[in-house]
């Protein structure tokens, strides 16, 4: 490919892209995100690929793998376009009877499609599956339609068009206004006007300044950069690059986790390709403006998400934050203006270069514009990304999208905003999701993590957990985070073990003061977040666990006990057999009793007491009753009472 | 450059542009505790300790003094009852680890620390910083660093450089707040010098 020296090569070299593609022409786009592959996504391609050509369709039908779509759950996820047929969890051995019905036949193989739980009702076209249906995807739609690896597919859905714009019908001042018209405000967490961050960027004095992009996601359970990263880096690329130009920077930073091993690579390719076009360099475009980008892998420390942290494991040393008084947009990398945004906000701004402020501002709440990728996770029946317009609630999120709880379990809380935010319960599912709404409910945006917990879940342990998972990820600088979250993981620990104490909660209260008040950065400021949101709505779970020793959601180890009822057991043995520990005892026509010294609660046998017994139950916070005599253990066949007169 | 003003706890202080809180309210005689802060160091904001009440423009907010520039205008408290609380349970968490040092002793009695407040861990070590940063920033040989990340962060010395820098300089000493640097400096000594003259066999 030659070097596009203009705006105008640029757009011809586009509709010659066009030109060669038929919009009738059928094309099978396989996810290629991560989660598919791990699904078996590869061996899909390969035997589409395989099964066209065998049938001598090359000619006639494209297939491509693609970025996530989203529906994670039931991967790996086929869209046929032009119909739009939608196929979910297909396996290799599928694909003949598709390429023979669907490609040839024009016709839809039924069970691959996806079947509402509810009404047995199927849908043929992706758009009208109801996880997809009630979203608004303006990010994650161009996922599906482009191989991420090629950028003529990026170009073929108006890709670097923005950046034309930018840099020859805009001027670098008119680009920052416009992105601070629109309002966007940073999706990695924090959630400060965009526009705002690059004005003071451009304003600041010193001449050398960069643009950054954060993909350090480190949330447990967030995956939404990942998919965008892979699945359409020239995106962020396309972002970044007209940031560069309205900042006036001349080097951008892309910091990807080492764990993206996919996103490095189509990020490093794509970087690549610009390259090539001259759509990243010297003199883009013939525009005066030249910029490179250097991707910087992150060494696996959750903090490095953090400002400070990530430009100072830039700089080449370790990852720790640094304590600041003056914004990084001023002093950061290399003490000069640094503007650092996520992966996603730079994703939105080639779409608020080419829409304009309005367009992006017709969507949302007061205070938060524009859609959010959320990963939906934890107990819901639609595992996956879902990008939703600001303003949306809860439970549209988690009901109409997600699908709901599975196996017919009740709602407790969904924790959003990662490991430092917080736990929203059933009375606010009402709440609209945006930056300032999840705050005032003692959570906050995060980067966009949803885990929906169900009645199973205790939130004393939830707690635990993300404390914890903090604990461990503080990088150790300052005493209220490193010392206050050992402390606070302790305590939490011996709560949920049945060794709490009056005054723990008042002890815990203290040190999430302490570290919200005195912490060095973000992270510690907010890790006792976990904490004080489930003690805010939740905190007769935390006095029974002190008080009375009793789990309510029945959940931790050391606070339950299984007991088999003998009124209910029929002696089939299952549990007996299926126990890794031989603590059942029992025989043929004989009551059941589990041995509570040897027992170690693993759970099993209340797993595989069928249904139509139920007669293993958990008890917490009471004695197990004692076993039932010898003499009385064995089973009599229950007659049925005799009918009413 | 011209002089700040501004008020530290009711007295009105000048300082130079650039000047840290701290620095400035030591110059006139004001106490402010650290235990991470060394006047030939960057600051480091790692203990917390000096910790105060800055109001500026009518918001009142929580600064950590060694790393805080003075501003025009505004009022200083280095003493409230939020400031002393978050001494106190800074101590308290700190004497888990070294409950018998003199520095912390002295601060949890004016503090009101409870030394067994926390579940000891003795590990001794308080993670100031000065020993590490003091012999890269000032005594300029690296010979000991940090390994490790958050609460399994240690001080370690590396062998292969203090065998040759420390024994004739051991200028960080005096600067731990807990003894332990000394500790570790005689571990790493006998453990693993490569001196063997210095090393249990040549005592045969």
């Amino acid at each position: 490919m030659a070097r596009i020296h203009t705006p105008e090569e640029l757009e011809a070299y586009r509709q010659q892209i066009l030109s060669r593609k038929d919009p009738n022409r059928p094309c099978i786009s396989i996810c290629a995100g991560a989660g598919c592959v791990a699904s078996g996504a590869d061996e899909v391609i390969a035997a589409f690929s395989e099964e066209i050509d065998k049938q001598g369709l090359s000619a006639k039908v494209d297939t491509k793998g693609t970025g996530c779509p989203g529906f994670c759950e039931r991967g790996p996820v086929v869209v046929i376009y032009p119909e739009q047929t939608c196929y979910l969890q297909v396996t290799a051995a599928d694909v003949p009877e598709i390429v023979e019905q669907t490609i040839k036949n024009k016709k839809v193989v039924e069970r691959l499609l996806f079947k509402d739980p509810e009404t047995g009702g199927r849908f043929a076209r992706e758009p009208d599956i109801p996880f997809y249906k009630n979203q608004k995807r303006t990010l994650l739609c161009s996922n599906i339609k482009i191989d991420s690896k090629r950028i003529d597919d990026y170009l073929a859905i108006g890709g670097y068009s923005a950046l034309r714009r930018a840099l020859f019908e805009m001027t670098a001042e008119q680009v920052v206004e416009e992105v601070k018209k629109s309002n966007l405000r940073g999706r990695g967490g924090a959630g400060f006007p965009a526009g705002r961050k690059w004005e003071g960027s451009r304003n600041a004095e010193e001449p050398i300044k960069y643009v950054i992009v954060n993909a350090d996601e480190g949330d447990p359970g967030a995956f939404m950069d990942r998919a965008l990263l892979e699945g359409n880096p020239h995106s962020i690329l396309e972002g970044l690059i007209i940031g560069g130009y309205a900042v006036g920077a001349a080097e951008g930073y892309i910091y990807v986790r080492q764990e993206y091993p996919l996103a490095v690579k189509n990020i490093s390719l794509a970087i690549g390709q610009a390259e090539e076009y001259g759509l990243l360099g010297d003199d883009i475009l013939g525009s005066g403006f030249s910029f490179k980008v250097i991707v910087h892998q992150g060494a696996g420390a959750f903090v490095c998400g953090e400002s400070t942290a990530l430009m100072t494991a830039l700089e080449g040393r370790v990852g720790e934050p640094r304590p600041k008084y003056i914004r990084s947009n001023i002093k950061g990398l290399w003490e000069r203006p640094s503007v650092l945004n996520n992966v996603e906000t730079w994703a939105n701004v080639p779409l608020i270069v080419n829409r304009g402020a309005d367009w992006f501002t017709e969507v949302g709440t007061e205070g938060s514009k524009g859609t959010k990728i959320f990963s939906l996770v934890g107990k819901i029946n639609n595992t996956g990304l879902v990008e939703v317009p600001m303003g949306m609630t809860l439970k549209e999120i988690i009901y109409d999208i997600g699908g709901g709880i599975p196996g017919g379990k009740k709602f407790k809380a969904v924790q959003t905003g990662g490991p430092s935010g917080g736990c929203i319960p059933e009375e606010q599912l009402d709440l609209q999701v945006g930056f300032d709404e999840l705050t005032q409910a003692g959570s906050m945006m995060g980067s966009g993590g949803m885990i929906v917990m169900d009645e199973d879940t205790c939130m004393v342990d939830v707690a635990r957990y993300f404390i914890h998972f903090l604990t461990d990820e503080s990088c150790g600088k300052c005493v209220p985070c490193r010392e206050g979250l050992r402390q606070m993981d302790r305590i939490l620990t011996n709560i949920t073990r049945g060794r709490g104490k009056e005054g723990d909660i008042e002890t815990l209260q203290e040190l999430s003061d302490t570290a919200i008040e005195a912490s060095l950065c973000a992270l510690g400021k907010s890790a006792p977040n976990p904490f004080l949101s489930t003690l805010r709505y939740f905190r007769d779970e935390y006095e029974a666990h002190i008080k009375e020793h009793r789990c309510p959601a029945l959940s931790c180890k050391e606070l339950i006990a299984f007991y088999i009822d003998p009124e209910k057991c029929s002696a089939c043995g299952i549990c007996r057999k299926k126990c890794p520990v031989d603590a059942i005892d029992g025989a043929k026509k004989k009551i059941h009793i589990i041995d509570q010294e040897k027992c170690t609660r693993c759970g099993t046998c209340f797993e595989v007491c069928p249904p139509k017994f139920r007669a293993v139950t958990k008890i917490s916070g009471e004695p197990v009753p004692a076993p039932i005599d010898e003499e009385k253990r064995m089973v009599t066949k229950k007659t049925k009472k005799a009918p009413v007169q | 450059m011209s002089d700040i003003q501004f008020e530290i706890d009711g007295r009105p202080v000048k300082a130079k542009d650039g000047t840290t809180l701290l620095e400035a309210a030591r110059s006139v005689g004001i106490e402010i505790p650290t235990l991470c802060y060394h006047e030939k160091l960057e600051p480091y904001g790692g203990c917390r300790l000096c910790i105060v009440e800055v109001e500026d423009r009518g918001w009142t907010k929580l600064v950590v003094s060694c790393v805080f520039p003075v501003k025009n205008g505004i009022v200083v408290r280095t003493r409230s009852e939020k400031i002393d609380r978050i001494r106190k349970t800074i101590i308290e968490l700190l004497m888990a680890h070294a409950p018998d040092s003199p520095v912390l002793t002295a601060l949890a009695e004016e503090y009101g620390a409870d030394k067994d407040r926390f579940e000891k861990e003795s590990s001794f070590c308080i993670h100031c910083g000065l020993c590490v940063r003091y012999c890269a920033e000032v005594a300029g040989k690296h010979a000991l660093g940090f390994v490790d990340r958050g609460i399994r962060k240690e001080i370690c010395f590396i062998p292969e450089i203090a065998a040759e820098a420390c024994s004739d300089c051991k200028e960080c000493f005096p600067l731990c707040p807990t003894s332990y640097l000394q500790a570790a400096y005689v571990l790493t000594k006998e453990l693993s010098f490569p001196d063997v003259s210095s090393g249990p066999e040549s005592e045969k």
